[in-house]
């Protein structure tokens, strides 16, 4: 159902003017609770249809489903948008490794082994492999199924469990209901079942179909048992298929109020691009941007996971609160207290383009960055953030004196303005004013040292 | 209960631009519907995909590339190989050795080695400068005359040299414009008016809005290049409405998950295998977020993003 009007509530109220809501008319109480500055519920005279028909129209377009627990667990869907510039994505995609039943002892050794090798921070975010998929192939030792998930569940991650036997379920399930796994298990032939077992263990249940129109029904019907607490896996036949069901999942949500399709997804990239690597790693890029809330890889290394966690920090960053990095000394190619120093912001996106000119430049360096409110050199300095006193400041925090015996500082060519003061704040320093661009720092840097 | 899905086909169409001549020639943009969304209408023209090479040679290169090319003498040997390989739509030539700041190269040398590999290949041919603004102007507008007939697309021409590049290439010798923005839909926007106020045919205008590598101020590459599509079709705006090419090779290979040594950082792993998976990712999303083509350096992210766009397509 389509967003309510103003309207829409007046003609739902008693239309008496009570004030008992504390507005002075109804029509006033009505526009309020449109905005979202009132619940439905302040009115004493709503009719319980009435606060149930307003209540389904205001829940939010996609739902937030939590799976696994304490540091592991994780927050998916909850979407509100198409578009990050729109307002922002709310629940970052999680990056899963696969392992099945129908692999070998030794792959399955190494996909186990390699899962807590890729662990590090990058600007204050932990990046890891989050989730484990655990897939039962048909056919396969159940109870090797089970060791399987029991191994996967010691390993502080998230746990999705792909099994469609309801008996094999039950069997995992038992294993490792603690961790709060997701089921992936009903499909059209067996969801009541799994639906009773997922409602009976309280966990995440996952629904898969042969195609779009079936995962419809299949989630309809269950949604009518009473379950809300759903993950849609959107894995088709194709990648083609798979990118059309993910897209018009959230589509239908987001831009058509159709609650039905109003849940997380799951990409199974395993399956689609079964044994080739830089294509899981391209098409994971892909639905990072594109509506996954699991991406579920043959295994993530470095090579695949600098990227892609790069990206997804990027992505899922919100427009109005800009990335920063930790004030601090950054010694760059091996500076020491000898070396020159530079400063410049603390905005992510600067830090970064700067580190980068400073390395390829080659020149041992300290880059000093202080406390600007991630903005940017120009918008802090604007913003008073950027000035010779946030500059002495930082100088008397970090102790800049004491560690480090070089005495001249460079600071960024746009606030070239603020030479003088600096200068004053820091007597003994020799203030330069670097080039406008980072890109120009390489030539800057190598004249400086001729 | 089936799926009552709703289409979002526009009326608003992506320009199509030709590249290239004879059976070899491609066709950028053209679509209306964002990208890959086959349920909408179908593909129009699938994004290409090319492959770069400089008139430096192999003397910048990683050791990785150097094996690609292993047993070439020449650039034009380079070139003859490169668009060999699988998933190659065109060349992408980058006359980095130009730039004043660098080797200086003088702009007839590059001209010669611009008309050279023409002659040497018959796939459709992209020319990107040196990145410095006044000796751009000089050598994309030699370039453009040079080739003339070959029907190339001169990369970067910016606010600031707009002028010569675009009445070279777009008006005088009937070549393809590349409009070279810095990551903001108003900048682009304004590049296009600009360009068709000089009289260049606006069919004829290709955009390169700005990239970034993945992971660095990638969120303004993705913003940007989402809203100006949806400015373009939903909103039918036709000085936006030119198809975006992206150079992704410079960005992704520049940056350390790409470059740092096995021997820096162990933990890190092949190198190359990093290279790769850096450059398929950013170019995969910029796909995603409505480039029409792109452009790489390495033969297996050249195969990769041509056969995903195959998939997808």
């Amino acid at each position: 159902m389509a967003k309510l009007t103003g309207i829409d509530i007046f003609k739902l109220t008693p239309k008496k003017n009570c004030k008992e809501c504390g507005c002075p008319t109804c029509m006033a109480f009505g526009m309020k609770v449109a905005q979202g500055a009132l619940e439905i519920s302040k009115c004493p005279h709503m009719a319980p249809e009435a606060i149930a028909k307003l209540s389904e129209a205001s829940a939010p377009p996609m739902k937030t489903i939590k799976a696994g627990v304490g540091e592991t667990e994780i927050t998916l869907g909850g979407e509100t948008v198409l578009y990050r510039h729109e307002k922002t994505f709310v629940n970052k995609t999680r990056y899963g490794v696969n392992v099945c039943s129908c692999m070998d002892d030794a792959v399955v050794e190494e996909v186990f082994a390699g899962i807590p090798k890729v662990d590090y921070e990058r600007i204050g975010e932990r990046m890891f492999a989050e989730v484990i998929n655990v897939a039962y192939c048909e056919g396969t030792d159940a109870a090797k199924y089970v060791a399987m998930v029991e191994r996967a569940a010691g390993m502080s991650r998230t746990l999705v469990l792909d099994v469609k036997d309801v008996e094999v379920a039950k069997a995992a399930l038992a294993v490792c209901k603690a961790q709060k796994p997701i089921l992936n298990g009903a499909n059209a032939a067996n969801y009541e079942a799994m639906n009773a077992l997922a409602t009976a263990e309280g966990v995440v249940l996952g629904v898969s179909a042969a195609n779009i129109d079936e995962l419809y029904d299949v989630t309809a019907k269950l949604e009518a048992l009473g379950n809300k607490n759903l993950v849609l896996d959107a894995t088709g036949a194709s990648i083609k298929e798979t990118y059309a069901i993910a897209v018009q999942m959230r589509r239908a949500a987001i831009k058509n109020s159709d609650r039905t399709f109003g849940y997380p997804s799951i990409v199974n990239l395993a399956k689609l691009a079964k044994g080739d690597l830089h294509l899981q790693t391209a098409l994971a890029s892909v639905f990072t941007l594109k509506y996954g809330s699991i991406v579920v890889m043959e295994k993530i290394d470095y090579s695949q996971a600098l990227p892609l966690y790069g990206l997804r920090q990027n992505v899922f960053t919100d427009p109005q609160k800009p990335m920063k990095v930790a004030p601090g000394i950054y010694s760059i190619n091996g500076g020491d207290e000898n070396s020159v120093c530079l400063t410049t912001v603390d905005f992510a996106l600067t830090y970064f383009v700067v580190s980068g000119e400073l390395e390829r430049s080659g020149v041992p360096c300290n880059l000093l960055i202080s406390d600007a409110g991630g903005l940017s050199v120009l918008t802090a300095w604007a913003a008073g953030k950027l000035s010779s006193s946030s500059i002495a400041k930082y100088f008397a925090e970090f102790e800049i004196e004491n560690k480090i015996k070089n005495r001249t500082l460079v600071i960024p060519g746009k606030v070239a303005v603020l030479k003088g003061d600096i200068e004053a704040k820091l007597p003994g320093w020799n203030i330069v004013v670097g080039p406008n661009e980072a890109v120009q720092l390489v030539k800057f840097l190598k004249d400086m040292n001729a | 209960m089936p799926f009552n899905a709703k289409s979002m086909k526009f009326n608003a169409n992506i320009n199509t631009v030709e590249i290239g001549t004879g059976d070899k020639a491609i066709k950028i943009g053209g679509e209306n519907t964002f990208p890959f969304y086959t349920f909408d209408a179908p593909t129009v023209n699938a994004p290409k995909v090319g492959i770069e090479i400089s008139d430096m040679g192999l003397a910048n290169e990683p050791d990785c590339i150097k094996a690609v090319y292993a047993g070439c003498e020449s650039v034009v040997d380079m070139a003859k190989k490169a668009v060999t390989f699988e998933g190659v739509d065109f060349l992408a030539l980058k006359l980095e050795g130009g730039d004043p700041n660098g080797e200086n190269k003088p702009t007839e040398e590059l001209v010669e080695l611009a008309k050279a590999v023409a002659e040497a290949v018959d796939a459709p041919l992209v020319i990107e400068g040196c990145k410095n603004v006044e000796k751009d102007a000089e050598l994309l507008s030699k370039c453009a005359e040079a080739l003339q007939g070959k029907n190339v697309l001169l990369m970067s021409s910016k606010e600031e040299n707009y002028k010569s590049i675009g009445a070279s290439a777009g008006l005088a010798y009937n070549q393809k414009v590349g409009a070279e923005s810095s990551v903001d839909i108003n900048l682009a926007k304004q590049l296009n008016v600009l360009l068709s106020q000089l009289g260049v045919n606006s069919q004829a205008v290709v955009m390169n809005v700005g990239s970034a590598a993945a992971g660095y101020g990638f969120e303004y590459v993705i913003s940007t290049m989402d809203r100006i599509k949806a400015a373009a079709l939903q909103q039918g705006d036709n000085t936006l409405q030119m198809p975006i090419i992206t150079p992704v090779a410079g960005d992704a290979w520049g940056v350390k998950e790409a470059s740092a040594s096995e021997a820096d950082v162990p933990e890190w792993g092949c190198v190359e295998s990093r290279a790769i998976d850096m450059e398929v990712a950013t170019a995969a999303a910029v796909l995603a977020s409505a480039s029409d083509a792109v452009i790489l350096k390495h033969p297996v992210s050249v195969a990769t993003i041509s056969k995903m766009i195959k998939e997808l397509a």
